[in-house]
């Protein structure tokens, strides 16, 4: 993509899934386009519209119980949304996001229902809620430490040609030690933060696939400082 | 009459909250609160035993609005309140054992504690102001802590429920109780209520053409109810009657507190013209609202902990005042800082801002996504040296607004010590 167009990053459902600051994921990738030239825009895709396919990022959420089944049985309902997702978009996907683009999920009481199959994932409720800081080592050469807060039940099983975003250091990820899973296309994990703003560096892996370029760095007041509070913890 | 393991377990507290005040642990409400339940799980519903009591919950604005209710019931009798906003069921049993004869009780609740609480005392009203999401590691869904309220106050038959109509989460869990009074006190808001509470679909808004929030429904049959309180032309108004909502404390969200309050006040069977009187006396709450003078700056310290807290706070700042925001992520502040990336920080218009507090670099990096310059100090007295002199907002979230008025305050002390002491301390500069 050329450095003129406009990058859009599209926000799904944020009427839906929009519980847990992943705006914050979109304001990140879109400032450090703009940052360095190159013109971006975030565009929220409601439940009531059709989603547009084109756009070169998507970002799906967190979300509770009763808005994730709905999320999935809306993303199901769009398949050729889920064809973007597969073939020509990069995708970020959260929490409740992740588990929705898995084989499966099911719910405390048990209750079965599919995902997007898009990740070879599943994903059942854990025994606890794994609420907290969590370090972990990042499988994407140059990423380095991700830091980010995770809050679910999820304990999500990888399939044996799945690739993990990370190894767990501090915190509970999937469970079992690995964090998140990584793809050509899609990254998913369990971090909040949100996890592009305390993790610049795997914005930046976004940005250079959507882009094709190598970015040159950026440097924030106050980013290293962050880094540091959380990567020092514990 | 109390039993006498309630007097024994209220003697214990009181005596545990006095040696923890004496220790310099906190206001000591809390720690006495947590032993005298201990002691005693009846206690709560014992103390309460044949008093009228007025429960306030909700997300945002349970302080200011207890305050504003019980000076309106103060008109009518005396009240207990947990004024210093220990909202948890312990700090709800502090205030009832150090008030014995209060006829009234005014309570804020927190709203996970609510459900037990209401349990316990079968309060005459429940205010409930708001739901949205606080501290997701702490309350994990608003979804559920709307649906655990709805089951709670099914159970209370006598209970009215005076329940914000702008608030499809509120409505939700209000629409089970036996009796209630609907307000319309707007929404500042919405990020947590676009989907429908009941069945996740997304909720249908319509605004009217002044901007208010109007009418929301859903597919399930979910909808706005029809207030019975609301504002007009400046003044709180039902089908019977007009008052007037004149208020000291600034801000569209104390409005709309205010018209909560009245309405509380009134179900209760206060006069409504005394209690609206009252309301115009309130002018600093639990140390909120209130501004310090500290050398040649004039502090205004305002409370916002969350998203929807704010949205409302953003309508209160004077765009000319420089600006201190002060983040902590301790327990009770919830720990992820997340949620600052659903502040509109976008929208501030102050000439001059500094980040500040335990979570200083968070906030400094959610400020410069948003476009604003900044400096960052950590340190919230060292920050007040990088502003000028003359009238500051400072915004805090909940422990770094405590911590910062303690420090103040001793600050002061010291400074008055000082002078009373001939030394070389009477020039240190404030
Ligand atoms: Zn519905």
């Amino acid at each position: 993509m050329s450095t003129e167009s406009t990058i859009t990053i599209g926000l799904l459902l944020p009427d839906v899934l929009g519980t847990y600051s992943d705006v914050g994921n979109a304001t990140v990738l879109a400032q450090r386009l703009r940052w360095r030239g190159i013109p971006a825009e975030v565009r929220p895709i409601t439940a009531a519209e059709t989603p547009p396919t084109s756009y070169a990022v998507y970002l799906v959420g967190g979300g509770e119980d009763t808005a994730q089944q709905f999320a999935a049985d809306w993303l199901r309902r769009h398949g050729q949304l889920r064809r973007a997702l597969e073939s020509t978009a990069v995708t970020l996907a959260v929490c409740a996001g992740l588990q929705i683009l898995g084989r499966s999920m099911s719910d405390a009481s048990g209750h079965h229902y599919p995902g997007l199959e898009l990740l070879d994932i599943t994903t059942a409720p854990g025994r606890r809620r794994a609420v907290g800081e969590v370090i972990a080592t990042c499988a994407i050469p140059g990423v380095g430490s991700l830091t980010g807060f995770e809050n679910h039940r999820g304990v999500t099983t990888l399939g044996p040609g799945s690739t993990p975003l990370g190894r767990v250091i501090t915190g509970i990820g999937n469970g079992g030690g690995t964090e998140g899973v990584l793809t050509d296309r899609i990254i998913g994990t369990y971090l909040h933060g949100p996890v592009l703003a305390r993790n610049p560096a795997l914005a930046d892996h976004i940005l250079h696939q959507v882009t094709g370029q190598v970015l040159p760095p950026l440097e924030l007041p106050d980013q290293a400082a962050l880094r540091q509070t959380y990567l020092q913890r514990r | 009459m109390l039993g006498w393991r309630t007097r024994v377990a209220v003697r214990a507290g009181l005596v545990t909250a006095g040696l923890s005040r004496a220790l310099g642990l906190g206001a000591g409400s809390m720690i006495g609160g947590r032993v005298t339940l201990a002691l005693d799980a009846h206690a709560l519903r014992r103390l309460a035993a044949g008093r009228r009591v007025v429960l306030v919950s909700g997300t945002n604005g349970k302080t200011t609005t207890s305050h504003l209710v019980a000076a309106a019931v103060r008109t009518a009798g005396r009240v207990a309140h947990n004024s210093g906003g220990s909202n948890m069921a312990d700090g709800a049993v502090a205030a009832l054992a150090t008030a014995p004869d209060a006829e009234y009780a005014v309570l804020e609740v927190d709203e996970l504690h609510l459900a037990a609480v209401a349990e316990a005392l079968d309060p005459a009203v429940v205010v409930l102001l708001n739901l949205t999401r606080d501290q997701l590691d702490r309350a994990s869904e608003v979804g559920a802590t709307a649906s655990t309220l709805g089951r709670a106050l099914a159970h209370h038959p006598h209970t009215v429920v005076v329940a914000n109509a702008d608030d499809p989460m509120v409505v939700s869990a209000a629409k089970r109780a036996a009796r209630s009074v609907w307000v319309a006190a707007g929404s500042s808001w919405l990020g947590d209520a676009s989907s429908c509470p009941r069945c996740g679909h997304t909720l249908t808004f319509t605004t009217t053409e002044h901007g208010e929030p109007g009418h929301w429904e859903c597919a399930c049959g979910l909808a706005r109810p029809t207030p019975d309180w609301w504002i007009e032309d400046g003044k709180a108004c039902t089908a019977e009657m007009v008052l007037p909502l004149e208020i000291r404390l600034p801000g569209e969200v104390n409005r709309s507190n205010a018209l909560m309050a009245l309405a509380a006040a009134c179900v209760l069977g206060v006069g409504p013209d005394q209690a609206a009187a009252a309301l115009r006396e309130v002018d600093v709450v639990a140390g909120r609202y209130a501004v310090v003078p500290r050398g040649a700056q004039q502090l205004r310290l305002l409370l916002a902990k969350n998203p929807a807290g704010w949205a409302g706070m953003l309508s209160m700042l004077d765009e000319s005042r420089p600006l201190l925001v002060i983040i902590n992520a301790r327990e009770a502040d919830g720990r992820d800082t997340s949620w600052l990336w659903d502040v509109p920080f976008e929208r501030l218009t102050a000439p001059q801002v500094v980040a500040s507090g335990e979570r200083a670099a968070d906030l400094g990096v959610r400020l410069s996504y948003a476009g604003l310059e900044h400096q960052t100090v950590a340190d919230p007295l060292a920050a007040l040296a990088a502003l000028p002199a003359g009238e500051i907002d400072v915004v805090a979230n909940y422990t770094a607004f405590h911590q910062f008025r303690r420090r103040l305050s001793r600050q002061s002390d010291h400074r008055r010590l000082d002078k009373e002491q001939p030394g070389p301390g009477t020039g240190v500069a404030g």
